[in-house]
Order: C-alpha cells, then structure tokens, then sequence
C-alpha cells in the first residue's frame, strides 16, 4: 500500500449534526490515477465525507492530506485551491444563469478593466462543450432550459475545465440515459489516463465493478472495509452493504461486523 | 379516426408558423418582454391623453413626470438586486425620511456655523453625510440579515419603524427648510435643469455611445466567430434607439421656463425681451440625469461586474453559489449597502425638490419601489430582473398616479386602480413566464 505518497489521506474523519453522527472515525485515500468507489446505502455518510473534502461542511475531526502534506480546507475555495473539483448529486447549477455563467461561477474570466470578459467565456465553454457533448448549441440559454443530461454536462465541464488533480463525483449518472451513461464511463477512464484520482459515489455496483480500482463500502457513517475490485465480489460488496460484513478480500474498517458485535 | 388524421396537420402549421414579427424579434434579439412594458406604457400614456382632453402628453407634463419618477427609479434600481438575491427591503421609505433629516440638519444648521451661511461646499458635504448615513444603516441591517441570520422581511419591517421614528427625533418633529441653494438643483425646476444646448449634447453623446456599443459588440463576437444579428437589425436598433433619444430631448427641449422667472432672469442678465415673452427651454432636468446615470451604473454592476453575477447565481441557487466559493454573505451585505446609498440619493432628490425635509417624507415609498421592480419584471422567487426594467416600471407607476390626478380620480379611488393594476401586472407576467418556459 505505502508505496507511493497518495494524491489524498482522509485520516479519522468524524462529523455530527445535532448528535447524528454523519461521518465516524473515516478513512480513506486515493492514488494518482486511481478510481475509488464509495458505496453504501442512503444515509450511510458517503456524501457527507466527501462534502467535507470538497469544503462544504467542516469536518469535527480528523485531517486531510493532499500529496502527503496536511491540507487546510475549510470552504469550497480552498478545496479548490488543492486542485479538488466536485460534481454534486444536485449539481449545483445557477439555474437563471447560462451554461457559461456556470462554468465559470466563483472563477470568472475578466478584462483588462476588470469587468466580465463574457465572450471570453463563452469562446472557452464552446472549446469544452464541444468535447463533452458536441450537439450542445444552447450557450445563450439559462440552464434551467437545459435537459437533464445537458446540465449533468455543464457540470462536469465545470468540474474539469479547470486541472482539477483530484475529482469527486457524487451519482454522475443518476439522471442520464444508457447513452449518456456511456459517455460518461468513458470520460472517467479518460480522465484516470491523464493521471487525475477520482473519487466515485454510486448505487450502480455494476458501475463500480466497471470502473473503479477499489471500493470503500459505507455503513451508518463508519467504513465496513475497502478492497481491490480484483479481490472481492459483487456479491460480497453487497453483503458490506447490507450487512457490514467483511470479506478475507477486503480491509475491515472501524464499521465492520465483528467491531461492531464486540 | 378521422378526427385523428383532421388535427394533425393544424398541429403541425402552429408549430412551424414562422411569421415576421417573431422572425423580426429573433434578428434583433429584443426582450419581448421590455417590449410590452413599452407598450403598456405607450397605452396607459395614449389613453389618460385622451381621456384628459389633451393635457398628458404635453412637454410640461412629460417633463413634470420624468421629475417625480427620478426618485422611486433610483430607489428601484437597488430593490431589483435586493430582490434577486431572495430578500426584500421594506425600510427605504423610512431610510428616505431619516437621511432626508439628517441631509436637511446638516445643511441647515450645522455647516452654515462652522463654514459660514450660503458657502459652496455646504451642498457636497450634506450629499456626503447623506450617502455615508445610507451606506452604514444599509450595512447595519445588511450584517444582520446576512451574518446574523435574521430574514430580510423582518429587519427591514423593523427599520421601517425604527428609521421613521428617528427622522422624528432628529429635530423633534420639527420640518427643516429651506435647502442650501446648490442643493436644491438636486431637486429639479427652471434652475435644476441643464437647459436646451447641454441636453442636445447629452443626447448626442448618448446616440454616440449607443452606436459606439452595438459596434463593439459586433467586433467582439465576430472575433469569436459567434453568430452576428444581421446588418438590417443592428441598423434598426441604432437608429430607434437614437431617434428615441433626440425625441425625449426634443420634448424637454420644448418646455419653457414660466414666463415669470424668465423676464426676471432677462432683466440680471440683460437680455432683451421679444414680443410673446422669452423662450429659455428648462432641458434635462437634473434628477432625471442623475436618475439615468444611476440605471446606467448599476445595469453596468450587474451585468458586467463579478458582483452582479454573483448576485444572479446567489437568487437561482444559493447553496451552488456557496459551493462554487463564492463569499454569500458578503455579497447580500454589499446588496444591502448599496440598497442604502440608493435610498441617500433618492432622499437628497426628493429633499431638494420638495426645499424641505419633513419626517413624514416616503411614507409609503418602500411599497412603490417593490411594485416598480415587481412590475418591471423582478421575480420574486429571486434570480431573475432587469434595472432597466423596474426604472421603466417607477415611470409607469408615476404615470398612472400623474393621469388620475390629472383627471380628477379622488385619492381613494387612485390607491384602489394602482393596487389593483400591480395585481393585474403580476399576473400577467407570471403568465408568459408560464409560456415561455
């Protein structure tokens, strides 16, 4: 495992809201061009964990490492700042707003006079678009006039456009269609060539199996354990999920069976 | 089955109709929406001239108008950006009435001690103690509501009665009058206009500036290789907009001082008096160019800064602007501040009009200015408006107020067709939104 410093170390994460432990004494890392999994049922503390390392919520405990040093992230700007870009299950899309206005909401490009450069933008948005999804035309439009799968793609141009080392994907194809779906599968891979770690949240295990190197099962805000897609099965995945038992193919985590029982 | 096969193709002729009007909106890229406001306001003008025998569309009375909508548009500029954002601002009537005391207090009494009565800096001094009052109360309340947390309906309900309240105190009640000369060109009348030659000049530097726009954009987007409106369509814009310009000119232009003032001002500066009296035109009034500096300003802060982005993408989803890094509560802050300013304008106009400060002054105003921005197509589900729009709303607000009065409508009656066309307004909006989504 310690062969090479990981790209990121979430050591000991824990968050609570209002008594509800979220988040319990997590641990997770990712590697250079690495695909983890983060499964689990609804509830089990997947979104939140990875909220705290995109900077949405502020984690009560624990540290996080980027590149082996410890990490200061307290605001989605800082996150973004370390290269960590985020597509959310929401989105996260202004919807009044254009797929341009988006694309570059909190990091717009401006003139010499410090105004909006807003042809500028909408030249660069062309320029991604036309890699993500070449239909694309609807540049003047807001993105509440967008489909499902046009907006899921203003978001993932966001998320990329900007060298993001580090890539959190929360449900990426929740809304899509088999077609888009596939686009979407071969971005990731594309993405993992080019050396970037992505985390991937998703209920899809076929998905997962595809896609990811390893997977981090989840249960009630503890990981059950982690392992090799090589090394486990979807069926004893699915047993981590239900029932937080732990295969001989994976690392037990704090939230496995026999931790639980004792 | 028949009855199948006969629909189908009325189905299809609605969908492909391409008439020439939609062809002709589609070249020019004109907001429909702008474009029945204008014609709302071209009807309710057209009808009350009418009705009126004559008297409304008359430079004296276009003129009159332009004046006293200056200071619910300024006013209204601020609330389209406090609206977007999600909140609402029910202090600016009070806020209006206290800066207006503090303005008149300063001007009054206070400077004419330290530097002396009738000097010339009283009247930039009291603006600025004025605008500064504006911009710390407008930051008091906008903390609270966007640091402390409290809603912006409740803040601002409360301002509403803590500000009226400390207009009174500021002199117990007591009206404060006469305004420092200089002050009053604030306010409008024969001498608070720029007169026939310098409003020809501001007429042309705006065509010129027009032009000047539509061809820059043009360059910027053919630098890009984006999609250019044709040529015709850029022609009809310019020259539109142009001869909109030099007629609004024209018609100032064409309103004489009283012939009292003029033979007085004819006998200071030696000039001979024609037979049928002088004819000196009043112009752009000075409001009314303050008003339209301020619309220009605050499109250019909304449209073209990071501020007002941020203040579009905060109205359609705040947590995405959150999570796209954006400091939030800094921005709503900011909204409130400049919210503030505004109102200390509004405020220094309507002082200098009226030559007095009162503390009742903009009772009520705070419900004029959300009705103009409401009216001039501010959603109030925050995220969408237009400055342009709410300033073209204050003018028809003021408009149907002027056309009652001069027809005679009893006051009552005036408040009951006013509430009930901001009704009508809303929901027609909410109509072709309804459509056009």
């Amino acid at each position: 495992m310690a062969e090479k410093t990981p790209l990121v170390q979430m050591e000991n994460i824990s968050i609570a809201f209002g008594g509800i432990h979220a988040v319990e004494d997590a641990s997770v890392d990712l590697h250079v061009g690495e695909v983890v999994a983060l499964v689990g049922h609804n509830g089990a503390g997947k979104s939140t964990l990875i909220k705290i390392l995109s900077g949405a919520y502020k984690r009560d405990a624990g540290t996080i490492f980027v590149n082996g040093e410890e990490a200061q992230i307290n605001n989605p700007r800082d996150a973004k700042a370390y290269g960590i870009e985020t597509i959310y299950q929401t989105l996260a899309l202004a919807d009044n707003v254009d797929a341009a206005a988006n694309l570059f909401l909190g990091r717009e490009l401006r003139t010499a006079w410090g105004t909006l450069d807003d042809v500028a933008m909408e030249s660069e948005t062309r320029k991604v678009m036309a890699r993500l999804n070449p239909r694309f035309q609807r540049f003047k439009d807001p993105v509440s006039r967008l489909s499902g799968g046009q907006r899921q793609s203003v978001a993932i141009a966001r998320a990329i456009h900007f060298n993001a080392r580090i890539l959190i994907m929360d449900e990426p194809t929740a809304a899509l269609g088999p077609q888009e779906t596939k686009q979407v599968s071969d971005l990731v891979r594309q993405l993992k060539q080019d050396g970037i770690g992505i985390f991937l949240i998703s209920h899809d295990i076929h998905d997962v199996f595809d896609l990811a190197d390893r997977v981090v099962v989840m249960k009630n805000g503890q990981v059950v354990g982690t392992g090799s897609t090589k090394d486990v099965t979807e069926d004893e995945v699915l047993g981590m999920i239900i029932l937080g038992k732990c295969p001989p193919g994976a690392i037990p985590g704090p939230g496995a069976l026999q931790t639980a029982a004792a | 089955m028949t009855d199948v096969t006969s629909s189908a193709p009325e189905q299809g002729a609605s969908t492909t109709n391409s008439s020439l009007p939609s062809r002709f909106l589609k070249a020019t890229e004109l907001d429909t929406r702008m474009l029945g406001m204008l014609g709302a306001l071209a009807i309710i003008w057209l009808g009350f001239h009418l009705l009126s025998g004559g008297l409304f569309l008359t430079p004296r009375n276009l003129w009159n108008l332009s004046v006293q909508s200056a200071s619910v548009a300024v006013m209204s500029t601020g609330m389209v950006l406090v609206i977007v954002t999600r909140n609402i601002d029910l202090s600016v009537g009070s806020l209006l009435g206290f800066v207006g005391m503090i303005m008149g207090v300063t001007q009054t009494s206070l400077l004419p001690d330290w530097l002396g009565f009738g000097h010339p800096a009283i009247w930039i001094i009291a603006l600025a103690v004025g605008l500064l009052a504006g911009a710390l109360i407008g930051a008091l309340q906008g903390f609270i509501i966007a640091f402390l947390g409290v809603p912006a309906f409740i803040v601002t309900l409360g301002g509403l009665l803590i500000w009226r309240g400390a207009a009174w105190w500021v002199t117990s009640g007591r009206t404060v009058a006469p305004m420092d000369p200089l002050f009053r060109l604030m306010g409008g009348g024969p001498g608070g206009a720029i007169g026939a030659f310098w409003s020809w000049v501001v007429g042309i530097v705006a065509c010129v500036a027009l032009v000047g726009m539509l061809v820059q954009a043009r360059r910027q987007r053919s630098k890009f290789h984006f999609p250019l409106r044709p040529l015709w369509a850029e022609g009809f814009l310019g020259t539109v907009g142009c001869a909109f310009i030099l007629g609004a000119v024209a018609v100032v232009n064409s309103y004489p001082w009283p012939s009292a003032i003029a033979r007085r001002y004819a006998e200071a500066n030696n000039i001979p008096v024609p037979d049928g009296g002088l004819f000196i035109a009043h112009g752009i009034a000075v409001p009314v160019l303050i008003a339209i500096g301020i619309g220009i300003v605050m499109t250019f802060l909304a449209m073209r800064t990071r501020f007002g982005r941020y203040v579009f993408a905060i109205g359609g989803n705040p947590e995405a602007a959150e999570l796209a890094g954006i400091n939030t509560r800094w921005v709503v802050m900011k909204v409130f501040i400049l919210m503030g300013v505004l109102a200390a304008v509004a405020s220094a106009i309507s002082t200098a009009r009226l030559n007095a400060a009162t503390n009742a002054q903009g009772t009520l105003d705070e419900l004029l200015v959300i009705a103009a921005a409401v009216i001039g197509g501010t959603s109030l589900g925050g995220g969408v408006g237009t400055i342009a729009g709410a300033m073209i709303g204050a003018v028809l607000m003021q408009s149907l107020a002027t056309g009652m009065i001069l027809l005679g409508v009893d006051t009552p009656l005036q408040n009951i067709v006013v509430g009930a066309v901001l009704i009508v307004a809303v929901w027609l909006d909410t109509l072709y939104r309804k459509r056009t989504q």
